[in-house]
């Protein structure tokens, strides 16, 4: 059946040669998603497996993990490829050797519906890996019947509704249903996953062909989180930023980063000693603190992006002692004692909104003047040690852009960063003067924490004056 | 003393003999670790028990446990070795004339006059040892460069004394509490294991080890409130070691039940910051029972 394998990819031309073939493979797949996986790490799995049963799947697994993914968004990823890797490997020796499934219970059609719902809610609440799957085949036996739309995301969501399986409480059921309270999201999670897995294998079954692999997307890529999540990654990538920022004067330092002798004090200290320097003393090292002066843009246009600025300026102050923070949409209004009191970063937004009193008449920014004011306020302390970091879209919204001014901040502080929270292709449109910035400073994209792990790193990066 | 585990149920049973309830890859890893020889890489958050870990290994293998706690600023005098530098001019002082500059000088770099630090002692030790390099996160980039020839071959080199080898293979355990990204050479030469927060039952398992006379509703009970605290948005979390604190305080006080007022009261063990107070006791105390009118 030439066609049916022009859709669905067809199998591999050969069968599997040998395990350790099947494992280089296995690999190459990670490769294939962007995992680095090096030789020397593969040459250990093998030595590793060596020495473990097999009889166990998980600790088959788990050793791989251990010698191959080695940070948690790799293990992420690293389970994901194992998973499809090894299906599609079983399936398409499956198909090969022609095994199938037994067909699913007959009578089926007898089944009773609203028992096997409980059941599966049932075993959803304290379920195995096992049972779940045994119960994923009878309720696509049950409902999945014939019908199936040809896409699997659809079919498995339909199944799951005619399930009545959700989430959130559904009160109307009598309260000995487990579906009263709502279901454990990540257990739901899992059985939609049986469930995609059993069609996909129906399908193998049926077209006796893999259908193409499906290449990982950001989503499933990203660890399970939320916006608190969000607010901890910020924090994590700025603490990230002031260990850096913190070990970057010892590198300047280059060859001179060795203690120097304190010869005045080990003169002193050998006093005791009759004149002879049993005691050396050494000169300090004192890291060299930077100075940061943060610039906000709190207004309308960049309202989305306002939390995610204010949680990073918020995460700065936590690190950086010697910080001053301005907010700005007309003109700028300083918040650095906002910041230094309120620890907790709910109480600071709303601090900040409700005090800092920021001259606000049209709403709409007016970056020409805030330069000026800025520069008004802090000329005399602007110095080459000084790190200058504005947050802002660059939408002057038709006024003066002023770069001169923005030139002499730039040429007075050591260095001068822009985080610009649209993405790149919408630089430079409408009202946006980004690019007239951009030659007196380093500008990055900035919208998500990924992103400003990027801007650390090239803020980080040892500069060469 | 099981000196050489045969299999990784060998390890489970083994870890816990000595106080310690691994998962299920930790007993994995750790067996993989003291059969290959190859350094573990142990990441998690703060209070999972990583440093735990190490002491549980060398307890149950029956080594002595080398400890070297990383800092901002650690370098190789602290860690590796330093010349004993006032013992070398006493030496001096003490040969004053008597000997010529050449005898003095193969003299004064033997090892007699080496200070060994941890990684050197970890080396050098005749009998194997459990070597713990302690949140290695919290060094510079250069001291990891400086780690590698040790981790890969066992041996470090001494410019004035030549290459000193391992005489026996010491079991590295190395942690992090993955506050920046070590470097990739670093993680190639490890096995890796990440260590989170232990599921529900995992969880009351340890507690129970550690408290049995706890009764097991209120250790229940526990292990559910600090899972609720868990989820909050905290500056810090309540580690492992906080709810064993915490089992033992409500044992200590007889507490048969953890109501608003018992959580109340105890509430410091578990939480460590002002702010976090106030979320907790609003976010969790309220959902438990009022205390009881007796």
């Amino acid at each position: 059946m030439p066609p049916v394998k022009a859709i669905y990819g067809g199998l591999p031309d050969k069968p599997p040669g040998s395990f350790d073939g099947e494992l280089l493979a296995f690999a190459e797949d990670l490769r294939s998603e962007g995992m680095a996986v090096g030789t020397s790490e593969m040459l250990d799995a093998f030595d590793a497996l060596a020495l473990i049963e097999w009889q166990s799947s998980s600790d088959f697994k788990e050793t791989l993990a251990t010698t191959i993914a080695k940070s948690p968004e790799d293990r992420r990823v690293f389970d994901l490829v194992f998973e499809r890797f090894f299906f599609r490997a079983a399936e398409a020796q499956a198909v090969r050797l022609s095994v199938s499934e037994p067909q699913s219970r007959a009578g089926s059609d007898e089944l009773d519906l609203e028992a096997l719902r409980r059941q599966i809610a049932q075993a959803l609440e304290d379920g195995s890996e096992s049972e779940l799957r045994d119960l994923a085949r009878l309720a696509i036996a049950a409902f999945g019947k014939g019908e199936g739309s040809g896409v699997l995301g659809v079919d498995v969501q339909r199944i799951r509704r005619a399930l009545g399986l959700r989430t959130e409480p559904q009160p109307d059921l009598p309260s000995d249903d487990p579906r009263h309270d709502g279901l454990p999201r990540e257990q739901l999670r899992r059985f939609e996953q049986h469930l995609r897995r059993e069609l996909e294998r129906g399908l193998i079954e049926r077209t006796q062909a893999l259908p193409p692999k499906r290449p990982l997307s950001d989503l499933d890529r990203s660890l399970p989180g939320g916006p608190v999540q969000d607010l901890a990654a910020v924090h994590k990538v700025v603490a990230q930023l002031r260990r850096r920022l913190a070990s970057q004067g010892h590198e300047l330092r280059g060859a001179n980063r060795h203690a120097h002798v304190d010869v005045r004090a080990t003169m002193r200290a050998s006093l005791q000693t009759g004149g002879v320097p049993v005691e050396l003393k050494f000169r300090p090292k004192r890291p060299r603190r930077p100075e940061l002066f943060v610039l906000c843009d709190v207004s309308t246009s960049v309202t989305s992006a306002s939390t995610f600025f204010l949680s990073v300026l918020h995460a700065l102050h936590d690190v950086f002692r010697k910080q001053r923070s301005f907010v700005f949409i007309e003109r700028i209004s300083e918040v650095t004692e906002i910041f230094q009191r309120e620890r907790d970063f709910r109480a600071a937004a709303t601090a900040v909104s409700r005090d800092a009193g920021v001259a606000d008449i049209s709403g709409y920014t007016d970056y020409g003047r805030v330069w000026t004011e800025f520069l008004a306020e802090i000329e005399s302390e602007l110095h080459p040690r000084a790190t200058v970091i504005v947050l802002g879209d660059a939408r002057t919204n038709g006024r003066p852009p002023r770069e001169d001014v923005f030139a002499a901040i730039a040429a007075k502080a050591g260095r001068t960063f822009w985080l610009n929270p649209e993405p790149r292709l919408y630089w430079n449109y409408g009202d946006s003067v980004i690019s007239v910035y951009e030659q007196y400073c380093e500008a990055f994209e900035c919208w998500r924490t990924d992103q400003l792990e990027e801007f650390v790193k090239a803020l980080t990066k040892p500069t060469v004056r | 003393m099981a000196e050489n585990p045969i299999s990784v149920q060998d390890v489970a049973e083994g870890l816990q003999s000595v106080g310690y309830l691994p998962g299920e890859s930790t007993a994995l890893v750790s067996f993989l670790a003291a059969k290959l020889g190859k350094p573990v890489l142990v990441e998690g958050p703060a209070g999972v028990g990583k440093t735990e870990l190490a002491k549980a290994l060398a307890k149950y293998l029956g080594r002595e446990l080398v400890r070297l706690q990383c800092y901002e600023g650690l370098d190789e005098a602290k860690a590796l070795y330093e010349w004993n530098y006032r013992k070398q001019l006493l030496r001096i002082q003490a040969e004053v004339g008597g000997t010529g500059w050449d005898e003095v000088q193969d003299d004064i770099f033997g090892e007699e006059f080496l200070l060994a630090r941890p990684l050197m002692t970890a080396i050098a030790s005749k009998q194997p040892v459990v070597l713990l390099i302690d949140e290695i996160d919290k060094t510079d980039q250069e001291f990891e460069a400086m780690l590698l020839e040790l981790l890969s071959d066992f041996q470090i080199t001494i410019p004035e004394l030549g290459r000193i080898e391992a005489t026996t293979h010491p079991v590295v355990i190395l942690t992090s509490n993955n506050s920046r990204e070590l470097t990739e050479a670093l993680k190639r030469r490890c096995l890796y294991l990440w260590l989170d927060y232990p599921e529900l039952e995992h969880e009351l398992q340890i507690v129970r080890m550690h408290t049995p006379e706890l009764p097991e509703t209120v250790a229940r009970k526990l292990v559910d409130v600090i899972r609720m605290v868990r989820e909050l948005d905290l500056k810090k979390s309540p580690s492992i070691a906080e709810s064993i604190d915490w089992a033992r305080a409500l044992l200590l006080l007889g507490a048969r039940e953890i109501d608003q007022d018992v959580f109340r009261q105890t509430l410091s063990v578990i939480i460590k910051h002002r702010t976090d107070l106030d979320i907790v006791a609003e976010r969790v105390g309220v959902k438990l029972e009022p205390a009881s009118a007796a």
